[in-house]
């Protein structure tokens, strides 16, 4: 009788034990640093940042010179700027210039940076069906594909699917018009599994690209035309009409985002592992300057 | 079929060097998840008991909803509770968005109509005269409470297995509450879709292999138990 009824006291025990594991798990403090702010922050961006590994070695580094714990929330850049709009973010790291400038209009993002810039490549089959490489300009290059297909979009409201939207456009194309367009609806990282698996065309950055090589067949088919350019801006999330924005905290990330220590760091990530800097660091440059 | 070995072989070297972050997101994974089922065990199994029970107006309805919430998509509900607990939503006061505590919230949603529904169910499959008896044998209500839920136990056991394995596997809700921070609020399945995303497939290969184990050990401590209850019977 006793022994039946101990059978499952362990048991829950066990289960009870749960919400301690909770607390240990969640007692790690940040170390100081000289300029203690402490706190805690949310950071509204876009997957490329994240996948391709930058913030891995950026976050820490904020935190052990602020104390300012940093929530990363990677998303595309549609929803990271939906999030800055309604004061659910701190501060916001994206690359849609055009969309930016909606939430900087409406007074919802301030005291903007420029960051950093890498670019989009188009990728595609090896065998390159359809010729895309002899293309002569970035327009004849979307007129290639549009016949030809397949394409594999984002589609995810993000910072490049806005990019390939805007790409297509100039290139005079209707989008029903391209030839076996698909849209994943997910991050850079599984759209590129995708096309690589249809052997499809898609537009990327070249960061997310070079962090996934090694599992890929695709290969750059066109590069280097100025609206390839994928900019980057760090912006605080309007204090004054967003009460609940830790406005010290974002005011203390957008300075290091542009620190020339931060920037260093920002221009040589990648090095070592691909080769080339998967990122160029531009604060303080101005806009029309890059890519030159 | 060479990734599947690849990953199965980086899962073991893993698994034997002791890799920190690993076993960090695997005893996370435990943690949150094991409080979630906690919590539904202690509102569900009073719950279920009184829609087994309970002679009130609209209790068809209320299981049937029950039901309902047995089928509900997990990410649905990490939807609802992120709009909920979100600075801009009614509890954004809080701050309880991207925490371990907002997973456990809206795990505990996703389990507690499994075990309310599975607890029913349990009961229901009783002797309906058994109430009655305990009573004429002079059992106080506590006492009959808690004898019923010995006889109910093997139910109750795949109540809380239902539940457990509901919230440790799944990757929406956890995904949206809790932000998959590295470190603070990454769980196995979220750790799962980054590694992915990344392209490191044989480590999430060897996160996917971690947490089967673990949903398998967990079951099968109580498979056991509840062997063992049903041979002793």
């Amino acid at each position: 009788m006793t022994k039946r009824q101990l059978a499952p006291a362990w048991l829950f025990a066990l289960l009870a034990a749960a919400p301690l594991l909770v607390v240990a798990c969640g007692g790690e403090a940040a170390t100081p640093g000289e300029a203690e702010i402490g706190g805690s922050m949310i950071l509204a961006t876009t997957t490329s940042t994240q996948d391709s590994g930058l913030l891995d070695v950026l976050v820490p580094m904020f935190e052990r010179q602020t104390g300012v714990e940093v929530k990363v929330i990677a998303v595309g850049t549609g929803a990271a700027l939906e999030m800055a709009g309604k004061g659910d973010a701190d501060v916001a790291l994206t690359h849609a210039l055009a969309s930016e400038k909606k939430y900087v209009d409406s007074g919802d993002l301030v005291e903007g940076e420029l960051v950093m810039h890498n670019d989009f490549i188009l990728v595609g089959p090896k065998d390159d069906p359809a010729r895309v490489k002899e293309a002569k300009d970035l327009d004849a290059a979307m007129q290639a594909i549009a016949p030809i297909g397949p394409f594999i979009s984002r589609g995810d409201n993000s910072g490049t699917h806005s990019k390939e939207l805007s790409l297509w456009k100039a290139a005079g194309i209707e989008l029903s018009a391209v030839k076996n367009r698909e849209e994943t609806g997910q991050g850079m990282g599984a759209t590129l599994n995708v096309a690589d698996q249809k052997q499809g065309y898609t537009l990327t950055d070249r960061a997310t690209y070079l962090a996934l090589k090694k599992n890929l067949s695709l290969e750059v088919v066109f590069e280097g035309a100025a609206p390839l350019l994928n900019i980057y801006h760090v912006y605080v999330v309007n204090p004054e009409k967003h009460p609940k924005v830790k406005a010290a905290q974002a005011r203390a990330f957008v300075a290091f985002m542009v620190a020339p220590e931060t920037q260093k760091v920002i221009g040589e990530f990648g090095k070592a592992e691909f080769g080339e800097p998967l990122f160029v660091a531009d604060a303080g440059k101005k806009l029309e300057d890059l890519g030159r | 079929m060479e990734a599947l070995w690849e990953g199965l072989k980086e899962a073991v070297r893993l698994i034997a060097e002791g890799d920190a972050e690993l076993r960090d997101i695997a005893l996370r994974t435990i943690a949150v998840s094991g409080t979630a089922t906690l919590l539904a065990m202690l509102a569900g199994v009073p719950l279920g008991y009184a829609l087994a029970r309970g002679r009130f107006r609209g209790r068809t309805v209320l299981l049937g909803v029950v039901n309902t919430g047995m089928g509900m998509p997990p990410v649905v509900m990490g939807l609802i509770v992120w709009l909920l607990l979100v600075r801009s939503g009614p509890f954004g006061g809080l701050e309880l968005i991207y925490t371990k505590r907002a997973m456990v919230i809206a795990q505990f949603l996703i389990a507690t109509p499994l075990v309310v529904g599975f607890t029913a169910a349990a009961v229901q499959a009783l002797p309906r005269d058994l109430p009655d008896l305990l009573a004429v044998l002079g059992a106080s209500r506590l006492r009959s409470l808690l004898l019923l839920a010995r006889e109910a136990q093997l139910g109750l056991l795949a109540a809380i297995m239902a539940g457990f394995g509901a919230v440790v596997s799944e990757v929406g809700a956890s995904m949206t509450v809790g932000g998959n921070l590295q470190g603070n609020t990454r769980v196995l399945t979220t750790a799962i879709v980054t590694e992915t995303s990344r392209g490191n497939n044989n480590r999430a290969i060897a996160l996917g292999i971690i947490l089967l184990a673990m949903a398998f050990v967990v079951n099968l401590l109580l498979t056991m138990v509840q062997q063992r209850r049903a041979a002793g019977r």
